[in-house]
């Protein structure tokens, strides 16, 4: 959540470290002691892999090991977006924030400013109801309307990208 | 042979019964947080959610096949590694092509996301999104430009929408939280 902090120099991470990285992002496998058959196709321990995730959490290179879920499925969510002025753009961030079921919020800048949207956030919710419920009562919080955009078809969908490792350390 | 699965399962006395709706849920809530990182996490959430340890892979090996879980392994916080600019590229695309559009940016292996979504006129004229992260600004706005060329989008309008500041960045919470 700390999204300002400064970030890890790539130089941090060791080649243990990018190979978990680079073969993990899917596929941990569901066994009893999964860990354990990572560090074997991985040629380490599993105290080392275990230690080495810990650390790798600490640093907040990983927000989880854990599954992603279809938003779709597991529940209603939406993009949504209001226009606020941007000297004040802080404190409407902090009601959003502080809204149930908000879990990405960033401000955006679009270089034209034709339009003036620039507080972008997902709102989820157990469902489509209790998601309006929550969206009109943050609505009302703001005193701004809120652009609703949910998601009409997908046609691509993971954010589990190759990292770029030697871009990073020339960076 | 016996599996790994068998003998958890038979040292717990546990059956593969189905867990009740309200074990499922609470396991749910629980995986949205992360698998804790020791040697056997199933058997740690099991614990939790009040199932057996087989049930619980069970149930997520279950959720992998329906889809309900699209990817299980490490969320990596791209910023924090310094991919720093991301873009959210919206497009106005004719409703007859926002299909064939959407896929050929999916093809592109910089586009990470790639959703339709409605248009709200007059605020709002777009209806195909797509995300692009990299580096730089200016990677990611190159980027956008080859593949422009390369799909033949010159005629479609579009944007980018740069994230200048991430207020929150974290996975979704959709299990209804207990009543306090």
């Amino acid at each position: 959540m700390h999204c300002q902090a400064p970030s890890i120099k790539a130089e941090d991470l060791d080649a243990l470290d990018r190979r978990l990285i680079d073969s993990y992002q899917r596929g941990l496998p569901v066994c009893t002691r999964p860990f354990h058959t990572i560090a074997e196709r991985l040629g380490s321990s599993e105290e080392e892999v275990l230690a080495r995730l810990e650390r790798l959490q600490a640093m907040g290179v990983l927000s989880r090991v854990g599954p992603v879920f279809d938003h779709a499925r597991a529940g209603a969510s939406l993009l949504a977006a209001v226009a606020v002025p941007e000297a004040e753009r802080d404190a409407f961030a902090e009601l959003i924030n502080a809204a149930p079921g908000v879990n990405h919020n960033y401000a955006r800048e679009e270089p034209a400013r034709e339009h003036g949207y620039n507080l972008w956030f997902v709102m989820t919710a157990p469902d489509e109801p209790e998601l309006e419920a929550r969206l009109d009562d943050l609505e009302r919080r703001l005193g701004v309307p809120i652009l609703r955009l949910p998601m009409l078809e997908g046609y691509h969908i993971d954010l589990s990208f190759p990292i770029p490792w030697a871009e990073l350390e020339r960076a | 042979m016996k599996t790994t699965d068998d003998l958890s399962l038979a040292a717990t006395g546990a059956t593969l019964s189905t867990p009740s709706s309200e074990a499922e849920r609470r396991l749910r809530g629980l995986l949205e947080q992360g698998l804790p990182i020791t040697s056997r996490p199933w058997r740690t959430l099991a614990e939790q959610a009040g199932m057996a340890e087989g049930q619980v892979m069970a149930c997520v090996r279950r959720w992998q096949a329906d889809g309900m879980i699209k990817r299980l392994g490490l969320v990596v916080k791209h910023r924090r590694l310094g991919i720093q600019a991301n873009a959210m590229v919206v497009w106005d695309v004719p409703d007859e092509r926002v299909a064939e559009v959407g896929r050929r940016l999916a093809r592109e292996m910089a586009v990470t996301l790639c959703y339709r979504r409605p248009r709200r006129l007059p605020d709002w004229p777009y209806n195909l999104f797509s995300m692009i992260h990299g580096t730089h600004r200016q990677r990611v706005l190159s980027e956008l430009d080859a593949i422009v060329q390369r799909q033949g989008l010159e005629a479609l309008e579009h944007r980018a929408l740069f994230s200048t500041h991430a207020y929150r960045q974290c996975g979704g919470r959709y299990v209804r939280e207990e009543a306090s």
